[in-house]
């Protein structure tokens, strides 16, 4: 690795680096259009600087939208949603991890199954079964079905074989520990770490969800954000600034995830693939 | 009072057994994944036999037999829509991997302190919402003055380019995006197998003395071509289903003459624009199996040949 290379070091550096201001670019520029009108965001040149018009955005789009309800609906959905998968996920990998029991190959077979299920394949059906259920315009409708996803499961049942030793488990119960006991106070304290890792998975895929509300959500006023501000582009003469604000909004949650917890997250996001 | 004390004892024993307490444990998947995984799939496989619109109830339901599916082999747009899927996911997907692997191998050998960081910089696009990226770039494309037609004018003198307007120009600008996306996701994706390949086989190669570029090419391919297979079926996979971008960049329509109008944008447009369930599920079908068969191609392609190496 420390042959004689061809490209010089500060070169492979300045390549990677203005690669990676390329790829934070967009970023930047919703901020900064976040704070212009939309006359200023088209000026030739274009804003290069943050202006002063946040307020007067940010007016716009709690006119246009009930943009601080569907924040709330949003963070409503996503904390749900994360409650419930960690629940049910972490349930089921326990006992695909440590419990030898009849249908288990056959039935992990069938979780990892659901994850090769491409996403449109559920589109129309998770519309109708919603419908039957009378669900449509509820937010059940988008933390429900997901909360036992088979990658939460899986996730989960890696990590507790190995940091759940049976022997553990196995003491507590010969002390007279009932199984629910054990899986509260034994179980879920040793899976804590990956329990942070799927929390911030299953957070941001909710924050994030736009199929999901796309197909059963129907009155603005109960929209997630990602619906409530692709709503205010198709209207005719789209308030870019407004909507700017609105996107800057929707990310600064995700971005203070990131920055808190980048290495779990990247970890947790390509777990699949990498493990 | 003895029903009950009986029942409270039956309730503490099934509680209590561990033999039980597997199948309690894994149940709430059982029901979701019923309720809402298998129910609903055969629902719509046999929904792909019928000619129904959902707003006359279920007893309008008609067989239709393969009807559907004869329809939507006759069907233009299903056609187009393909060609743009695979357009799509090949100019977004393949350039990944090629900026991918050496961008993690650069990063792997060149970087420590900031490793991380940079890392951090490629992979935020892929956490980020897709209808905020989508808004994001819809303005940066904009024809009048958005930043890519300003810079390109700056510093190329180029005129002004309809992006999203035309039918030539939309799908290289998804692609931009698509690309911008996943490329993070690809480099940790490269940079996790890069730390499998043991340190000693390069410097057995250096003593040998073969230069970098020839290492890259005997060791460090070879040594990436599992993670290789893996990334590109994901990407083929991925791109297969491409829905959010071009949905949100079109206005949910599909561009101008369809050009961005992706196979799972179409499927969503035949239900819930033109009403027709029967003939969308069964284009979902026949889109699985275009799936199954490429990922089964890809594997083929990619797979490391068993036996020696």
């Amino acid at each position: 690795m420390n042959g004689a290379s061809r490209l010089a070091p500060w070169a492979a550096y300045a390549l990677v680096g203005a690669g990676a201001l390329v790829m934070l670019a967009p970023f930047y520029f919703m901020f900064v259009f976040a704070t212009h009108s939309r006359t200023e965001i088209f000026d030739l040149p274009p804003p290069l600087w943050f202006g002063s018009e946040l307020p007067a955005n940010l007016a716009i789009l709690t006119e246009r939208l009930p943009f601080w309800r569907n924040l709330g609906w949003s963070l409503y959905v996503a904390l749900a949603s994360t409650a419930l998968t960690l629940l049910f996920c972490s349930m089921a990998g326990y006992a695909f991890a440590l419990f030898d029991f009849r249908f288990k190959g056959a039935l992990f077979a069938l979780v990892m199954g659901t994850m090769l299920l491409p996403s449109f394949m559920n589109m129309i059906p998770s519309f109708m079964i919603m419908d039957a259920l009378g669900w449509i315009d509820e937010h059940r409708a988008l933390y429900l079905p997901g909360a036992a996803s088979a990658f939460g499961i899986f996730l989960m049942r890696q990590y507790a074989s190995t940091a759940v030793p049976r022997e553990l488990v196995e003491a507590a119960r010969m002390d007279g520990c009932g199984e629910f006991a054990i899986y509260r106070l034994v179980v879920l304290p040793l899976l804590r770490p990956a329990l942070g890792t799927l929390g911030l998975v299953t957070f941001i895929g909710s924050w994030n969800n736009f199929i999901g509300p796309l197909v059963v959500m129907r009155s603005a006023d109960r929209y997630t954000l990602p619906l409530a501000l692709r709503s205010l582009q198709s209207t005719v003469n789209t308030e870019w600034g407004a909507l700017m604000a609105g996107s800057a909004i929707a990310t600064i949650p995700l971005l203070v995830l990131f920055v808190l917890c980048s290495r779990q997250l990247i970890a947790g996001l390509t777990a699949g693939a990498v493990k | 009072m003895r029903p009950r004390a009986s029942l409270t004892a039956a309730l503490r024993n099934v509680r209590l057994s561990p033999r039980w307490a597997p199948y309690v444990f894994v149940s709430p998947f059982l029901v979701l994944f019923a309720v809402f995984g298998v129910f609903p799939l055969l629902f719509s496989l046999w929904l792909a036999f019928q000619s129904w619109e959902p707003t006359s109830g279920l007893d309008a339901m008609e067989f239709v037999g393969l009807g559907n599916f004869a329809f939507a082999l006759q069907d233009e747009w299903f056609w187009k829509s393909l060609q743009n899927t695979a357009w799509l996911a090949l100019a977004s997907g393949l350039p990944q991997h090629a900026v991918a692997i050496p961008l993690a191998v650069l990063l792997h050998q060149g970087f420590t302190r900031l490793r991380d960081v940079t890392v951090g910089a490629y992979f935020l696009p892929y956490i980020t919402s897709t209808v905020a990226i989508a808004i994001m770039f819809s303005s940066l494309f904009s024809t009048d003055f958005g930043l890519v037609n300003a810079t390109l004018r700056a510093l190329l003198g180029i005129e002004p380019v309809d992006w999203l307007g035309r039918p030539e120009h939309i799908k290289p600008a998804i692609a931009v995006i698509v690309f911008w996306r996943y490329l993070g996701f690809n480099v940790v994706l490269y940079l996790a197998a890069l730390q499998t390949i043991p340190r000693d086989l390069y410097e057995a190669a250096a003593l040998d003395g073969a230069g970098r570029w020839r290492q890259f090419w005997h060791i460090t391919l070879p040594g990436l071509k599992p993670m290789m297979f893996f990334g590109v079926t994901l990407s083929v996979i991925g791109g297969l289903q491409l829905f959010e971008e071009p949905f949100i960049l079109t206005g949910g329509k599909g561009g101008a003459d369809q050009a961005a109008m992706t196979s799972a944008v179409y499927l969503y447009r035949m239900a819930f624009d033109f009403n027709d369930f029967g003939g969308a599920s069964a284009m979902s079908w026949l889109l699985f199996v275009v799936v199954v068969a490429l990922t089964w191609l890809t594997h083929r392609a990619f797979a490391p040949r068993r036996g020696g190496r």
